[in-house]
């Protein structure tokens, strides 16, 4: 069973600065982490190695400095790493992320066939979750997103069975492999490194691929020039207005706000009264 | 790619077991407003297995046109069976804006979409609008954890997709008397062509269902100080029939769990009356309830961001103020002799 897992480097804080002549993230000013749901998809695919054996491999695109969430995904248990990093991958939107990283999974695959691919649900940067199902597009292979459970691999059959979150509630959904998942957090927990995976990730240099390791890549389809969005302005979400405040001891300002809610007592009735 | 080949809006309507998904119906609201500005037809996609009585709703609610493809592959939602159709479509009848509900299918299915048809696609927008110069789609979303909304374009893409944030929108008030044009599709699919399968759907009743229907919510926040003084919320909340949730400072603290979380990364709520109590209204936590009709907002800090969006606002220490509400309610449950009946 080959995984290859798709991890994205983020910046990992609540006060991000945003370059305001640009509208882009400053990445400078955060700290550079593992997207938080890729972590958890490299944890399941380190559970789902325990069951069928078999190799990891954990790909990337972003700067050299995105090695960093290579190697932490090897301490968590990925066997191999790969980056795609140059230029003209910047500036991507989804679908030119998906584009490129499918152009990387059709390579590695040529190195070793690939049974299943695991992305997060969504990166807590973008936040889009566009990515996933955008790459099993192009590998025309079947996405299972929102996943919060792999209950069982039958790699005879060529079958898993998977648990995906609903609105209210969840799927049990059989699907084919070769496909692709998006997990969410709750799909397992984090388990500590063991000692020889920490010791494997300090020293491992992943495979680092520049656009002109690649032979048939649509340049046009890449980074900036391949992504049909872009973002037109950045301004302050628009503030509602306040409504009336309540003056007085505590105990008239209760006694006021009751006798409004009174007013509008249909609004305390439950629907089923509606 | 002639863009002025693409015309009029489209919604995607999700639909379970029969029944329209609310956030179609939102769409339906704010799909109207886009079509009028662009003078063009509205009209939403609908797909299922027996799914026809549906249309004339899809109407009601603000609908030129349904476009629809009923088929037994489509009994649930599957990316596969989905995505055949509506990119059939999509690249037939070419819509020049094409919305699709931020939820888990929606978001599914117009991803995939979007990577066939080649165009872009704005995720979980709050804000939508018409630069009419242009005739260009505005799709604004938050972004960094909702302290700055960004409007994304696609200027050279047809057609122009995002999908929208349950209860943001509003659903039009339905009218039966509307009258609209039915375009039914066929298309080719076989189950044995599907290479996944829904084995079961499970419905969850949990407590994570109630906050989104609650009808009243008392909601608390990291100032209640440790758990033992959150607890006098529930009292509150049995008091007058309502749902407890909390901040996610509170989710963290331990005093609740993760599913009884209000906001960005939690839920989001639209209740008749919500109650924010210390509290500060950060904006992630803003966003998942600023719907509701009634916000009634108790926090010592008269400066405090939550002020802002209530309609009725206490400063005063909620410790005291709580369990006079509390107080005064039951009194008056009392008093009525169960003739008013909150729970
Ligand atoms: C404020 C803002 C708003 C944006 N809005 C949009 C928008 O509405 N539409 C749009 O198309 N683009 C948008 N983008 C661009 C988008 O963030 C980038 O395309 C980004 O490269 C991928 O999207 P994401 O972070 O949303 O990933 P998601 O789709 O949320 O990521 C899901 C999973 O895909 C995999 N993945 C994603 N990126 C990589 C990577 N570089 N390397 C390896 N694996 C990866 C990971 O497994 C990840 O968990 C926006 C960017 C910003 C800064
Ligand atoms: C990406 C991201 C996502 C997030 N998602 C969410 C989310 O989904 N939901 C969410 O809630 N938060 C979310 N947050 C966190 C959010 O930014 C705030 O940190 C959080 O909402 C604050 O919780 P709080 O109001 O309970 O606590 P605080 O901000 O600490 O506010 C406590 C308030 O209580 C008042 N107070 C103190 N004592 C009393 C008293 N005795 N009587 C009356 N008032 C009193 C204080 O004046 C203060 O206003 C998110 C943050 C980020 C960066």
């Amino acid at each position: 069973m080959h995984i290859v897992v798709c991890v994205k480097q983020v910046p990992d804080t609540k006060i991000i600065k945003i370059n305001p002549k640009t509208n882009t993230l400053d990445r400078r000013s955060a700290p550079a982490i593992l997207n938080p749901y890729d972590a958890h998809a490299v944890q399941e695919a380190v559970k789902i190695r325990k069951l069928t054996g078999g190799t990891i491999s954990v790909l990337s695109m972003g700067p050299p400095q995105a090695t960093a969430v290579i190697k932490r995904s090897v301490e968590i248990g990925a066997d191999r790493g790969y980056l795609i990093s140059d230029r003209a991958f910047a500036g991507a939107d989804t679908l030119a992320t998906s584009y490129a990283l499918s152009k990387a999974l059709e390579k590695i695959s040529k190195e070793m066939p690939i049974d299943m691919v695991i992305c997060g649900k969504h990166a807590i940067d973008g936040d889009t979750g566009q990515v996933g199902p955008g790459i099993a597009r192009r590998l025309d292979i079947p996405p299972v997103t929102n996943v919060i459970e792999v209950a069982e691999v039958n790699l005879k059959e060529k079958t898993v069975l998977i648990k995906r979150k609903q609105t209210n509630g969840h799927e049990l959904i059989q699907s084919q492999l070769p496909c692709l998942l998006t997990v969410e957090k709750e799909i397992n927990d984090i388990e500590y490194s063991p000692l020889p995976n920490m010791i494997k990730a300090a020293r491992y240099e992943p495979v680092i691929w520049a656009v002109s390791d690649f032979e048939n890549v649509d340049r046009t389809q890449l980074g900036l020039k391949g992504s049909p969005t872009i973002v037109g302005k950045m301004f302050s979400p628009p503030k509602p207005e306040g409504g009336k405040r309540l003056e007085g001891t505590a105990d008239d300002q209760v006694k006021e706000l009751i006798s409004l809610l009174m007013d509008k007592r249909e609004l305390l009735m439950p629907k089923s009264a509606n | 790619m002639n863009l002025d080949d693409y015309r009029g809006v489209w919604v995607f309507i999700e639909e379970t077991d029969g029944v329209i998904e609310g956030v179609s119906l939102e769409l339906l609201g704010a799909g109207r407003t886009l079509a009028d500005k662009l003078e063009v037809p509205l009209a939403g996609v609908l797909m299922g297995d027996g799914i026809k009585p549906l249309a004339s709703k899809v109407i009601a609610h603000g609908a030129d046109e349904v476009y629809m493809i009923d088929h037994p592959v489509m009994k649930h939602y599957r990316t596969e069976s989905f995505m055949k159709g509506v990119i059939m479509l999509a690249e037939k009848y070419k819509p020049e804006i094409f919305l699709y509900g931020a939820t888990p299918n929606g978001k599914d299915l117009a991803s995939a979409v979007a990577t066939d048809l080649n165009t872009g696609l704005t995720a979980d927008t709050t804000m939508l609008d018409i630069d009419m110069d242009n005739r260009l789609f505005e799709a604004s979303r938050p972004a960094f954890g909702g302290n700055i909304m960004a409007t994304i374009l696609c200027k050279k893409h047809r057609p122009q997709m995002a999908t929208v944030r349950p209860k943001v929108m509003k659903a039009l008030e339905p009218d039966p008397s509307r009258t609209g044009r039915i375009i039914e599709e066929k298309i080719a699919l076989s189950e044995e062509d599907m290479r996944t399968k829904v084995l079961k759907i499970v419905k969850d009743i949990t407590n994570k269902a109630n906050l989104a229907e609650a009808h009243v919510i008392v909601c608390g926040g990291k100032g209640m100080g440790d758990l033992q003084n959150f607890q006098m919320l529930y009292d509150l909340a049995d008091a007058i029939g309502a749902t407890v949730g909390g901040t996610r400072d509170v989710v963290e603290a331990g005093w609740l769990p993760h599913h009884l979380q209000i906001g960005q990364t939690g839920e989001t709520v639209t209740p008749k009356i919500y109650f924010a109590i210390a509290l500060s209204g950060a904006i992630q936590h803003v966003v998942g309830m600023k719907n509701s009709e009634i916000i009634i907002a108790i926090n010592k800090d008269p400066n405090a961001p939550i002020f802002d969006v209530a309609t009725y606002g206490i400063v005063g220490d909620a410790l005291e103020i709580v369990p006079k509400l509390t107080e005064q309610f039951k009194q008056m449950r009392n008093q009525k002799g169960g003739e008013i009946s909150y729970a």
